[in-house]
C-alpha cells in the first residue's frame, strides 16, 4: 500500500530517529511511504482562531498533494498531525475558512482543483492499528520486549479535540498500549497519561513547564514503568529536559527494536 | 454604532466561534486546567468576562499567555463551550497589533539549547508573534 507521508520539520533535524524507524518500519510491515514533494512545516500548533488562514495553508497543501496521488496522508509527529487533522476538519465543516484558504491556493491551483477535506488523515499508528493491523505486528516481531514495562504517554495532542481528532476515547484510550501488548512488553496505566507536559510554553514559562512534565514523569515513574513511550518530539524534549527518572523513547523506536531493524537502521 | 468594548467583543465571539451563553458556570473547565495556578483568570472568568465586556482586564492579564493550548477544557466542557478558544481569542486581538509581540526574534537564541526541538520554535511564533 502507498501512502503520503509528512515527516515535517523536527523529524529532519531533532527528532531524526523517529523518522529513520518510522521508514525502515513501514518497508517491513509492507506500507510505501511518499514523502510529500516539497512540504511545509506545519507551524508546530493549530491556531483555532477562524480568521487565521495564511498559517494554515501548508497543511492545506499537503492535504490537496495526497488528494491529488489518491492516497491518504501519514503523519509520525503528534504536532504535525493535530495541526493537520484539524486544518482538515476546518477544510470540511467552516465554509467561510476554505473559500478563502481555495482562494490562496488558486495561485497554483486551477480553482476547479479547489480542496474541500477529501483526504483521510491518519496518525502512524493509527496506520499500523486500521490498516497493518496489531495482529500482523505481533506476527512480524522478531524481538519481543517480554518482561519490559512500558507507559503510554499520549499527552493532548493525538487525543484533543477529540470530536475531531477521532483517534481514540480521549479520557480512556488504549491504542498506545495495544501496541506496547503487540511487541511483546507490559503496558503501564498511570493516572497522568493523557495530560499535556506542559511543552508549549517552555520559552515563556520554563517553570510552569517543569511542574507539568514532572507530574508526568513523576506519575509514569510511581507506577512502575521503565520506559515512557511518545509520538511527540517537544513530550520527549520537555520530560528529559527536566529530568524524568524513566527513559522517554519514540514508539518507532521501540517498532524497529521488537521487528529486529534497530541495528540496521542505526548503521544506515 | 458598536463602541470599542462591543468591537471586541463581536471579533472575539466571531474569531473563536464561541456562545458564552451556553456556559452554565459549572468550572469544570478551569478545575481541569493543568495552568490553574499560573493563571490570575481562569478559563471560565475568560467566558464570563468577554460576555460582560471585560475584555481590557483580560488583555492585559499575562493569563492569556499560560495557556498550554493542551484542550483538555474544550473536552471535557459539558456544555461545549470551548474555553481554550476564546483565551487564544483574546490573545490574538493582542500579539495582532502593531509593535506587540511576547517574545521577540532577537530574545530567543539565549533561551535555546542544543536539543530544542524546531517544534517548539515554530509554535512559539504562532502564540507569541504574528
Amino acid at each position: 500500500m502507498k501512502v503520503s507521508y509528512f515527516p515535517g520539520c523536527t523529524l529532519r533535524t531533532k527528532a531524526k530517529d523517529l523518522d529513520n524507524y518510522a521508514r525502515k518500519c513501514a518497508e517491513i510491515l509492507g506500507v510505501e511511504l511518499c514523502e510529500i514533494k516539497d512540504w511545509q512545516c506545519c507551524g508546530g500548533a493549530f491556531v483555532s482562531a477562524k480568521d487565521e488562514v495564511a498559517s494554515k495553508l501548508s497543511s492545506v497543501r499537503a492535504l490537496a498533494a495526497a488528494r491529488d496521488a489518491g492516497q491518504p496522508l501519514v503523519t509520525v509527529c503528534s504536532a504535525c498531525h493535530n495541526v493537520i487533522k484539524q486544518t482538515n476538519d476546518a477544510m470540511q465543516n467552516d465554509e467561510e475558512f476554505a473559500a478563502k484558504a481555495n482562494l490562496y491556493m488558486s495561485q497554483d491551483k486551477d480553482p476547479s482543483e479547489a480542496y474541500n477535506g477529501e483526504t483521510e488523515v491518519y496518525h502512524y499508528l493509527e496506520l499500523l492499528r486500521d490498516v497493518v493491523g496489531f495482529d500482523k505486528i505481533k506476527e512480524a516481531v522478531k524481538n519481543p520486549l517480554t518482561g519490559k514495562k512500558i507507559a503510554a504517554y499520549y499527552g493532548c495532542m493525538l487525543l484533543r479535540p477529540g470530536k475531531v481528532m477521532n483517534f481514540d476515547d480521549p479520557e480512556n484510550p488504549t491504542i498506545i498500549e495495544d501496541f506496547i501488548r503487540a511487541l511483546g512488553a507490559e503496558p503501564v496505566i498511570y493516572p497522568a497519561r493523557n495530560e499535556c507536559c506542559g511543552g508549549y510554553v517552555i520559552l515563556e514559562d520554563a517553570k510552569s513547564a517543569e511542574k507539568k512534565s514532572n507530574k508526568v514523569s513523576e506519575s509514569a515513574a510511581n507506577h512502575g514503568a521503565e520506559i515512557i513511550v511518545t509520538a511527540c518530539p517537544l513530550c520527549k524534549y520537555n520530560l528529559e529536559k527536566n529530568g524524568s527518572s524513566v527513559p522517554v523513547v519514540y514508539f518507532t523506536e521501540l517498532l524497529a527494536e521488537a521487528l529486529g531493524v534497530k541495528e540496521d537502521t542505526d548503521a544506515e | 454604532m458598536l463602541n470599542k468594548t462591543e468591537r471586541q467583543k463581536e471579533q472575539i465571539l466571531r474569531m473563536s466561534g464561541v456562545n458564552p451563553l451556553k456556559c452554565m458556570r459549572c468550572g469544570k473547565c478551569s478545575g481541569t486546567c493543568p495552568s490553574y495556578d499560573e493563571m490570575e483568570y481562569h478559563p471560565h472568568q475568560f467566558v464570563y468576562m468577554v460576555e460582560t465586556g471585560d475584555i481590557e482586564t483580560l488583555r492585559n492579564s499575562d493569563s492569556i499567555y499560560k495557556c498550554l493550548s493542551c484542550f483538555a477544557c474544550v473536552d471535557r466542557c459539558p456544555r461545549g463551550v470551548e474555553p481554550a478558544k476564546i483565551v487564544e481569542a483574546v490573545r490574538l486581538t493582542v500579539i495582532r497589533e502593531k509593535g506587540v509581540s511576547r517574545i521577540t526574534p532577537n530574545e530567543i537564541p539565549a533561551l535555546l539549547d542544543d536539543e530544542t526541538p524546531q517544534q517548539l520554535l515554530m509554535s512559539a511564533m504562532r502564540k507569541y508573534n504574528k
